[in-house]
């Protein structure tokens, strides 16, 4: 179990209640899906994974990412990409902007346009770059926060829920792009979601973390 | 975890700017009221600076008007801010008073008082425009309105300027009571919007306004320039009387004036104390009220006085700043004239020099000053453990000025550090700082922390993320807390007096000054600069970001 994400006997406590616990490896390019009832700690999980607890929680256990025990490191060293259900795109930034932040340092100005005019072209939305990201829809949003993830090149994938608020045709149009640039990427992912079909979609393991 | 020291460290740098000056002060002025004056060769302790105070002749009338006269304004202030927002919230009469919140808070009190004085007093503009056709007069009228012994004219320079603060912090709590739910389902049960806004919405705002109106009560006991200007003189309040003797050149009547300083804060502790009696009494009664099923319904027939309140404050305030810009460039201007004779830029260019050198140590005080608040307060903000702060940023708004600030200010002559601009920037610190605390917390707290998630996500350290997303995203409201700040400062009399022993000049000193002689063009072309320069930053912070984010539709409303 050398390449992928491990997540080793981690716990997430509220005090001394035990919110959540989960022991479980994740090879590269599968997706391992947790399921349950709000409030379950899937979230909680989420954030203990990338290491930014929010205070008063605390966590236990080890984060091993292809054969690196990276439980101590800051969230930024980690290198692990994160979607929510909100796009978050960065208002104050153009599109091109949001994905030259996302984009790992490095290469002369032409090259970083140009790599992020790929990105762009690689998710339909060619010629995009200039663009205010309140101006785009719902669909295109979701596609530019994917990309903004995938340029700063992590080595695993978490997904918060990221389909739930695309309505129903868009769906399935995103779920088979982001599983499938995670499969050819050969990401690690752990995907929370309260829905079955992204859970079929998704074709991993799927955990149900509302019995204990 | 990590980085969590240093931003620890800036908690602590608030706590220590905000508690700090006011328990040494609290020092600095409990020594000298017990007799204990090395600088005057006095060692104690003894009772001799209290006797001193209460043999004074004027001492039963100061202590008189400073408690009715801070009472009133209060009362008067809290009844007519809750009245305005009960009668007017959701219409466009609100929507109205909301727009020029901004700018009436801002106005400096010395600027607000000073405009008020030239419409009301015996040859200003009210009497002008009624004169003589409907008065008979052909001279001024020899009546005392302003700085009558009553203190009238004081308690209204003070509504003025209180209502305003009042209705931005109802407004701020607003928002977490959810008013328009509220007033929709006592709607349904037959409560008026008047008595279901009294009922429903008033005790969970007031839980919230509490502090601030703890502060408007400790303000209005114990103010000094707004007393200076409007306050009678026969005797003056007891705050203006502990700065005169602070000012005095003999010093031994610094231990009257520290005695009258510890007399004050009693005052104040007092009266707050017995303003929160009065909340109990009031909670009580309001729960006996409540359910006796009645409707209330005459409430409902208030709702032009509120609407009639608020024009009065707009016009008020309008009219005002009106006269003042008026008397600036007025030539001969006889009673009762209500035009002066022409007009020229003879009162600017008499004062130009003045007016440069005041305003130039303004500006540099104001931006030191605010910029330091804007570090300290973000950085206390980014350790997002200060949960106790609210109490503590209340703390030097609620012991009044004129109680630490000259023990403040014995302690720095005894130190030696009474020098230069330095202690006066320091000083305006103090006040400052809670304001932008007080103006950027709420913002800062809604930011979507998730953004910092994503950040992170994409290798930024918590500096980056700070730097290139959370300030950037929060331009706005970080630029409204710098404007409020600048504001602040301008307006500050006291610290600068005080602190800076006479020797710092600010516009708002300078107008001051002034305002015991009769030049009211003098007057007015200090008061107007004093305006501007506490505007100006406002115009800054609604004008930049619509700039900067002119092409950016998610944060047109942010």
């Amino acid at each position: 179990m050398a390449e992928g994400l491990s997540l080793r006997n981690l716990v997430v406590r509220k005090g001394a209640e035990e919110l959540v616990r989960i022991d479980a490896h994740v090879a590269a390019g599968s997706v391992l899906t947790l399921m349950g009832p709000s409030g379950a700690g899937k979230s909680s999980l989420l954030s203990a994974i990338i290491g930014a607890l929010p205070s008063g929680l605390t966590s236990d256990g080890e984060v091993w990412l292809n054969s690196k025990n990276i439980t101590g490191l800051a969230p930024e060293r980690r290198r692990i990409g994160l979607l929510f259900q909100d796009d978050l795109l960065f208002p104050h930034m153009s599109v091109a902007g949001n994905l030259a932040f996302g984009l790992a340092a490095g290469g002369s100005r032409t090259e970083r346009a140009a790599k992020i005019a790929e990105a762009l072209e690689q998710v339909g939305l060619a010629g995009f770059g200039d663009r205010d990201p309140a101006t785009l829809s719902g669909g295109q949003r979701a596609r530019v926060a994917l990309m903004r993830t995938l340029l700063s090149q992590p080595r695993a994938l978490l997904l918060d829920e990221p389909f739930s608020r695309l309505d129903s045709g868009l769906k399935d149009q995103t779920r088979q792009l982001v599983f499938g640039l995670i499969r050819s990427k050969g990401l690690p992912t752990v995907l929370v979601t309260h829905d079955p079909q992204d859970a079929k979609a998704a074709g991993g393991t799927v955990i149900d973390l509302g019995q204990k | 975890m990590r980085a969590e020291p240093v931003l620890g460290f800036f908690s602590v740098g608030m706590i220590a700017v905000l508690a700090g000056p006011v328990l040494a002060g609290l020092i600095g002025v409990l020594l000298p009221a017990f007799g204990h004056f090395p600088q005057a060769g006095l060692t104690g302790p003894t009772f001799q600076p209290f006797r001193d105070l209460f043999d004074w002749p004027g001492i039963g009338p100061s202590i008189r008007l400073s408690v009715t006269t801070g009472l009133i304004a209060t009362l008067a202030s809290l009844i007519l801010s809750l009245v305005i927002v009960a009668t007017t919230q959701g219409t466009r009469g609100f929507a109205a008073v909301q727009a020029m919140l901004a700018p009436l808070l801002s106005v400096p009190h010395a600027a607000a008082a000073f405009s008020l004085a030239f419409l009301i007093a015996p040859s200003g503009f009210v009497a002008r425009a009624l004169s003589p056709w409907a008065t008979g007069w052909d001279r001024p009228p020899d009546v005392l309105i302003v700085g009558d012994p009553q203190g009238f004219a004081l308690v209204a320079g003070l509504v003025i300027k209180e209502v305003p603060f009042l209705l931005l912090m109802i407004l701020a709590a607003l928002p977490q009571v959810r008013p328009s739910q509220t007033l929709l389902s006592a709607a349904a049960l037959g409560y008026g919007r008047v008595s279901a806004w009294f009922f429903c919405v008033f005790p969970n705002i007031y839980r919230q306004i509490r502090l601030p109106i703890y502060a408007v009560l400790a303000f209005s006991m114990s103010v000094v320039d707004v007393a200076l200007i409007l306050g009678p003189t026969t005797p003056s309040s007891l705050s203006v009387n502990i700065v005169r003797w602070m000012s005095d050149p003999d010093i031994s009547l610094r231990t009257r004036a520290a005695a009258g300083a510890v007399v004050q804060l009693g005052l104040v502790l007092s009266v707050v104390a017995a303003w929160w009696l009065a909340e109990r009494l009031c909670a009580v009664i309001g729960r006996q009220v409540g359910p006796s099923g009645r409707r209330h319904g005459w409430a409902e027939r208030i709702w032009p006085i509120g609407a009639f309140a608020g024009m009065a404050l707009v016009v008020t305030g309008v009219t005002g700043a009106g006269v003042l810009g008026l008397w600036s460039v007025a030539g001969f201007w006889g009673f009762p004239d209500v035009l002066p004779d022409g007009v020229s830029l003879r009162g600017w260019r008499r004062h130009a020099s003045d007016l440069g050198k005041a305003l130039s140590d303004t500006v540099v005080i104001a931006f030191l000053a605010t910029a330091a608040a804007l570090v300290l307060v973000v950085s206390a903000l980014q350790s997002d453990r200060p949960k106790s702060a609210r109490w503590l940023v209340y703390l030097p708004l609620i012991i009044p000025q004129t109680v630490f600030l000259p023990g403040l200010q014995t302690l720095l002559i005894g130190a030696n550090a009474d020098r230069g601009i330095g202690p006066v920037i320091a000083a305006h610190l103090i006040f400052v700082l809670p304001y932008v605390y007080l103006t950027l917390v709420d913002p800062w707290r809604a930011w979507d922390s998730r953004y910092a998630s994503v950040g992170a996500a994409l290798g930024r350290s918590p500096m980056a993320v700070l730097f290139t997303l959370r300030l950037p995203m929060l331009l706005r409201p970080v630029l409204t807390a710098v404007a409020v700040g600048t504001a602040v400062s301008v307006g500050q009399y006291l610290p600068t007096l005080l602190i800076g022993g006479g020797r710092v000049s600010t516009l708002t000193t300078e107008a001051l000054a002034l305002a015991s002689g009769g030049d009211r063009q003098a007057i007015a072309v200090f008061a107007i600069m004093q305006t501007l320069a506490a505007l100006a930053p406002f115009a800054i912070a609604l004008g930049l970001p619509a700039l900067v984010w002119r092409n950016r539709r998610g944060l047109s409303n942010g």
